[in-house]
């Protein structure tokens, strides 16, 4: 069973928002998603709806401290806590490629999938009244109009440090899984038992000292 | 977790009303025990028209919380994963049986068939509760919630609000019933004061499993969030959060604990003893004003894993 994912290496990121500027802009444009909101975006009191974000941390303490960038998008999970939950259906895990969906046409925008998502990864779009997450681009990785080196999810296309993998994370010789071999990969909130499919490859000691 | 008044008017709505139909029934049952006792036909239809009254305030309340409630009727579709598909199948059910129950009473039907297809919306009415509460206590990281106490609540807090209803509905036309149902009211609601102490003391114990280290993969024990990747605000910083001050959260609290429990035992008592419509309907009142003050705590006393990546702006 394929299990598409993204594999982000922490290392590499630079904290310079283009996967989110990136995301926002194909999942506005292409259709799949609808346009994804922002309200007053030149106001005081800007809102809009992401896919992606990158947030960004200090870890350790001064002056031995690094800024960790972590950006952060749907996981998709292998064994998603907001699929079950759906009272539609509208929620779904694809057989085919292990992507996590929302039906637009089929959800009731109860937000109960949002709850049951420990990381934040839906938003609500407040102008459709449906609930919406990363798609992980499903609407361009298969697409056999564009060049074929471009059938990639639009924040893995975007990075200009190439600190997002995309790939089969069950195909043990995919790229994305080698690259969790080797440096080992890890999962946000693994306590949780979602097996979330996206990766993260931990910063290395970079202090020089062993 | 934001409070949303809709899912805090459905939940407390039908909790009464599903307590008022067990008191029905309770005092379908008391009446055949005492041979001197009729309450009559009547008593018992309009007492399952204010059961299906209740329950429609609840429905029209939880419409105010759907995005698309014209797509509505799919939710019913996934009842084999989720608890919220359980419950939209479990309210019409408790909501039809209730309707066959009181047009049974209005053409006169046996006791025996009434009292049969009563203990089938009590059945129903459990079966709700239990979905209800699983909606809440299914979700393993909403650790709060995660515990059968959560459904322990909602039954004794429903029934205990619909039993203080039945006994002011018994004083206007039952007065036989006042002392057994503000009896049932009594016990039901020192019982729920009970359990939810307990509660705030479990949930006031609880050590959070998620952190900042386990939620970014850090092994640091010094890990702060420098920018949350955005300056204005979005679902995640909405949704999550109650943005209510502690001193407000804590009166909510201290308000709860005293007029959804204590106050409406004190009216129940004496409206007992005085057969006084007024008493029991303050009770009554008192009780529902603050278990839907409860409910508000219920929700915002939760601390979703996710508020974990929304600390600081910049």
């Amino acid at each position: 069973m394929t299990q598409l994912a993204l594999v982000i290496d922490l290392n590499v990121c630079v904290g310079c928002h283009a996967c989110v500027t990136s995301c926002k802009q194909w999942n506005t444009s292409s259709g799949y998603a609808g346009a994804l909101p922002d309200d007053n975006p030149y106001g005081a009191d800007p809102s809009g709806v992401f896919f992606n974000r990158v947030q960004t941390y200090e870890v350790g303490t001064f002056p031995n401290t690094d800024t960790v960038h972590l950006p952060k998008s749907c996981l998709h999970c292998e064994d998603p806590p907001c699929v079950p939950v759906c009272p539609t259906g509208a929620s779904h895990k694809r057989e085919e490629d292990g992507i996590v969906l929302v039906n637009y046409d089929k959800c009731i925008g109860c937000k109960y999938c949002s709850w049951a998502c420990p990381y934040g990864a839906r938003e609500f779009d407040e102008h459709e009244k449906v609930m919406k997450k990363c798609t992980l681009c499903v609407d361009r990785i298969y697409d056999e109009t564009i060049p074929e080196a471009e059938r990639k999810p639009s924040c893995v296309i975007a990075c200009p440090a190439s600190a997002r993998i995309f790939g089969d994370v069950h195909d043990p010789e995919s790229e994305a899984s080698k690259m969790i071999q080797k440096n080992n990969g890890f999962s946000l909130m693994p306590e949780h038992g979602t097996k979330p499919a996206n990766q993260y490859l931990p910063r290395a000691n970079n202090t020089g000292k062993e | 977790m934001h409070p949303a008044f809709s899912v805090i008017f459905l939940t407390t709505l039908i909790g009464v009303a599903q307590g008022l139909f067990t008191a029905l029934m309770i005092g379908q049952t008391y009446e055949l025990s005492e041979s001197s006792l009729s309450f009559g036909n009547e008593f018992y239809m309009t007492g399952a028209i204010l059961v299906l009254f209740f329950m429609g305030g609840g429905l029209i309340a939880s419409f105010f919380h759907l995005g698309r409630p014209e797509r509505a009727w799919r939710s019913a579709t996934m009842w084999r994963t989720s608890w919220l598909s359980r419950e939209v199948i479990a309210i019409p059910l408790f909501m039809f049986i209730t309707f066959i129950y009181a047009y049974m009473q209005y053409t006169g039907s046996t006791t025996s068939s009434t009292l049969l297809v009563g203990l089938l919306g009590v059945i129903a009415s459990f079966i709700l509760f239990y979905c209800t509460g699983m909606i809440y206590a299914c979700l393993p990281f909403l650790r709060e919630w995660a515990t059968p106490l959560t459904i322990v609540n909602f039954i004794l807090f429903g029934t205990a609000s619909g039993f203080s209803f039945a006994a002011f509905y018994a004083a206007t036309s039952a007065p036989e019933l006042i002392g057994v149902y503000a009896s049932f009211a009594i016990v039901l609601t020192l019982m729920g004061w009970a359990t939810r102490v307990w509660t705030l003391r479990r949930n006031a114990a609880l050590k959070p499993k998620t952190t900042t280290q386990t939620a970014i993969g850090a092994q640091h024990p010094q890990v702060k969030q420098v920018s949350q990747g955005q300056m204005g605000g979005s679902y995640n910083t909405r949704e999550f959060f109650h943005h209510k001050t502690a001193a407000t959260v804590s009166k909510v609290k201290s308000a709860f604990l005293i007029l959804a429990f204590p106050v409406p035992v004190v009216l129940l008592f004496l409206g007992m003893f005085t057969d006084s419509s007024f008493l029991l309907l303050l009770a009554f009142v008192t009780q529902y004003a603050g278990l839907v003050a409860e409910r508000w705590y219920f929700f915002v006393q939760v601390n979703h894993p996710q508020n974990l990546y929304y600390q600081t702006i910049s």
